[in-house]
């Protein structure tokens, strides 16, 4: 039987990997949840055991119960009948199973009926759902919205909706987008008010509601009434009882089995969760960082999947009396492909590790300040941390999901006409792919979010300690390429600062992105490769393809490509 | 109304991922090379006995007969839902035919005692013989329902379930306590829980507590045993001498089917026949198909 765990070479080499042991002791109190709760671990290794079993089930369930009706379930997709949301009945069946599994508070407390594990950990399980049917990602991703509640509501918030989101009773919604307010959240206008008792009321439209139709929502809205900017946003919970009209759902391209719907509130009771006016700058904020990983973790899910299917069918297709696998351009194309999903996962791995560690960070200072501890060195290193994650998180959000969609297409050429057919799955995984780099932020608006850290060159410690470190035979020749990008993004970075013109800055960001990118990540897979020989032909292509690409980044920087961007008007016609 | 349930289930080898060597020479079944895994249809008889469990309430007791290893599907039964894990193991079982199994499982039975519903299931996949279940109830002298698709009532003292059989159902009512074999469809088999496999993945057998003490000095079996108790972590280990088996009846020396000679068949295509696409060519299909007993 296969098992999109054990079966996944590259994904048990960053399991086997992982360190983690800093986050986990954290989190077990030291290995005193034991006493209390016969299924927590006794000992970091016995953790790590934990997760590679729980890893193994859910690779289990996703190769032999989901992914066999995620064809099923993008045929049917979600419907909206008598006002009523339905699921799709695999998506119902595989929701029901993941319960049972006991799969939907990975990231929860113990005492709340979670698993209490790292997000690192979850991630491999959302990275699997995601292979396995990419839109019930949209639901089984959701249990970042209980993470927000652990974070930031009240214990009796905590207690009343938690154990519900465990036991996968509740499934939840992120009520953020308005018709207005899409990648601009402080224009949101639902508004909140008080009753003279002091009880919240919700009172507005929300759209673009993914899975909208979801017990329990977590609502942006504006509870400082006249205010016009985040300032005057906070963040409430509620039910989606009666007063909360599902007015529509939307007909998408793809993630069909996900309900994308319109809400309408008619004065829904609320609780405010944490404190007001930090709904958007605090709250949402959290939420939607760890969203955005989450949707590299969907990015990996289905480029996994394309890459097996091209795989598997160039290895079948004969053509010219030999499989096409055996055809340098096809095959050349599937190296390609592995490269970058391989990159890819070294990228998102790292992120989440960091992830894990500044939100660790996080409650030990606020841990330290209650007992009145000295907090300075914790306070470095997750200033450290959350300066990393500003950068990283975009950064893998946006270079993830171009990917994705990129290794779709190639899978689907690969597949020939047969691939453009409504039978084969790649013409599926090729639309799922194209929301990753629209929600939770466009492709547009990671590269703004990722450009001052790169600007800033905040790397520039950890790629100079790299450079320093010992690299086996022909990684030394890659590590002389990795200089040699760095000095090429030092070129860039300096022609662009020298030319202080805020237009053309904000145009070449996207190369000056990509080119910190592939230093990054070239660092991470060479140093991947100097501790295992399968990783030395990945290391070789992606450096060797960096370099070419950006070449071709510099080149657009320094020639003034878009100098002309002044012309708009005039070309625009 | 508490409803106890016993399971007996079964550690079969893989037959559905055979690869080469899997056949010895002599044409018997060379088990080390194939996986072991859970009896798929005793995993749908666990899933019955939990679901009584889930309604009325009571315990679910997992048996096993087998080798040492088999130790592996009682941890998937604790992983499931079910209450204790008990492997019976002897080196004097080896060698088991149906009567021999039916008479240490019967007794098996007997010494757990307190018992509504015993559940197995249909047969296992490596023997094909679907006799172990009715000839445990035979011993046990209570009744039994096999090939059961659905339980439709259970009350103080009775059940009422539904029976496939050839072309149909029959509906059946029954005293308890009773002995009912599943068949495959009957229901789908609920998933490994993860807290349970975090806390029972460590479960162990005396023999695999044994194993822990060799070479340690510092280590007892019996203490471990305690140890393993009170945690909740240890599966019990019953031999012959546990049960106080008549030897006679057991293993090798109990059975009296012997394999006259096995014989590996491969299958393959001799001639064909070319149907022509009409009623009538279709009719004389079917005929032909009604004369040799294929069809009908």
């Amino acid at each position: 039987m296969p098992n999109f765990f054990t079966d996944n070479k590259d994904l048990l080499f960053h399991f086997d990997n992982l360190d983690l042991k800093e986050v986990v002791d954290f989190y077990e109190d030291n290995y005193k949840q034991a006493d209390k709760f016969n299924f927590a671990p006794v000992n970091y290794d016995d953790a790590k055991e934990n997760f590679r079993r729980i890893l193994e089930i859910t690779g289990d369930i996703a190769a032999n119960y989901i992914a066999p009706r995620s064809s099923g379930i993008d045929e049917e997709g979600a419907t909206f009948k008598d006002g009523k949301v339905h699921y799709a009945k695999g998506t119902r069946e595989s929701l029901d199973l993941l319960s049972k599994a006991e799969l939907m508070g990975m990231i929860l407390p113990r005492e709340y009926g979670g698993l209490n594990f790292p997000t690192t950990i979850y991630m491999f399980a959302v990275e699997m759902i995601s292979r396995a049917d990419a839109s019930l990602m949209n639901i089984f991703g959701l249990q970042d919205i209980g993470r927000t509640i652990v974070e930031f509501g009240s214990i009796e918030q905590k207690q009343e909706f938690l154990p519900h989101f465990s036991s996968g009773k509740y499934t939840a919604a992120m009520a953020l987008t308005e018709p207005d307010a899409g990648s601009d959240l402080q224009a949101v206008k639902l508004t909140a008010y008080q009753d003279e008792k002091g009880n919240w009321f919700l009172r507005g439209v929300k759209r673009f509601i993914t899975n909208g139709n979801g017990e329990v929502l977590l609502v942006l809205a504006r509870t400082e009434a006249g205010t016009k900017d985040a300032r005057g946003l906070s963040m409430l919970v509620c039910y989606g009882d009666e007063t909360v009209k599902v007015r529509r759902i939307e007909h998408k391209l793809g993630i069909h089995g996900s309900p994308t719907c319109e809400l309408q509130f008619n004065d829904t009771p609320a609780q405010l969760v944490g404190a007001r006016r930090f709904g958007l700058l605090k709250y949402v904020l959290y939420l939607m960082n760890r969203a955005r990983v989450g949707i590299g973790a969907q990015s990996l899910g289905i480029s996994q999947e394309a890459y097996e299917q091209a795989l598997k069918y160039a290895k079948a297709r004969e053509q010219f009396g030999k499989p096409i696998y055996n055809l340098p351009v096809v095959s050349n194309m599937l190296i390609d492909m592995r490269v970058s999903l391989e990159a890819n996962r070294s990228l998102f791995y790292n992120t989440c590790v960091w992830l894990d560690k500044k939100e660790m960070l996080e409650t030990l200072v606020e841990r330290l300040k209650a007992d009145k501890k000295p907090v300075t060195e914790v306070n470095e290193r997750l200033k450290e941390a959350t300066k990393v994650l500003n950068l990283l998180t975009p950064l893998t959000k946006y270079l993830l999901s171009e990917s994705s969609n990129k290794i779709c297409f190639d899978s689907l050429q690969i597949h020939g006409g047969t691939g453009y057919m409504h039978e084969f799955g790649i013409e599926r995984l090729s639309r799922d792919a194209r929301i990753t780099n629209i929600y939770e932020g466009t492709s547009q608006l990671q590269i703004v979010a990722a450009s001052g850290g790169v600007i800033n060159d905040i790397l520039v410690e950890y790629f100079n300690e790299w450079e320093k470190k010992e690299y086996k035979g022909s990684l030394i020749n890659l590590l002389g390429i990795l200089k040699e990008i760095r000095v090429i993004f030092n070129e860039c970075l300096k022609y662009i600062k020298d030319k202080k013109d805020p237009n053309i800055q904000d145009v070449a960001a996207k190369d000056l992105v990509e080119l910190y990118g592939y230093i990054y990540i070239g660092f991470l897979v060479l140093n991947e490769a100097n501790e295992d020989q399968r990783k030395v032909f990945t290391a070789r292509r992606y450096i060797l393809d960096a370099l070419t690409k950006a070449r071709k980044n510099a080149e657009a920087i320094k020639n003034e490509l878009y100098s002309d961007i002044l012309h708009a008007d005039t070309i625009l016609i | 109304m508490i409803k106890n349930s016993i399971v007996m289930v079964k550690q079969v080898p893989d037959t559905a991922n055979i690869s080469g060597q899997v056949m010895k020479e002599d044409g018997t079944v060379n088990r080390a090379k194939l996986p072991a895994i859970f009896n798929y249809e005793d995993r749908v008889a666990l899933e019955f006995a939990l679901q009584v469990k889930d309604k009325f309430g009571g315990k679910v007791t997992a048996i096993t007969m087998g080798p040492p290893r088999a130790s592996d599907v009682l941890r998937e039964c604790l992983y499931m839902g079910a209450d204790e894990a008990i492997l019976i193991s002897d080196r004097k079982f080896a060698g088991a035919d149906t009567l021999a199994t039916s008479y240490v499982l019967a007794e098996t039975i007997k010494h757990i005692g307190n018992y509504d519903f015993i559940f197995a299931g249909r047969q296992a996949i490596d023997g094909d013989t679907a006799q172990v279940g009715p000839q445990t109830a035979e011993k046990l002298h209570i009744p039994q329902i096999t090939y059961a698709d659905e339980i439709l009532a259970v009350g103080e003292s009775s059940v009422k379930i539904k029976k496939k059989i050839e072309g149909g159902y029959e509906i059946l009512e029954s005293s308890l306590p009773v002995l009912v074999t599943v068949i495959k469809d009957a229901a789908f088999p609920r998933p490994f829980q993860a807290k349970r496999i975090m806390a029972y993945k460590n479960a162990k057998t005396l023999s695999e507590l044994e194993k822990l003490t060799e070479g340690n000095s510092l280590l007892y079996v019996d203490q471990l045993q305690d140890e393993y108790e009170t945690r909740g972590l240890y599966i019990k280990t019953l031999t012959m001498d546990d049960l106080k088996l008549d030897e006679s009846r057991c293993g090798i020396h109990g059975s009296p089917t012997k394999v006259y000679k096995v014989e590996s068949v491969v299958l393959a295509g001799s001639h064909h026949q070319i149907v022509p696409p009409t009623k009538e060519g279709i009719g004389d299909l079917i005929d032909n198909l009604l004369a040799d007993h294929i069809l009908g």
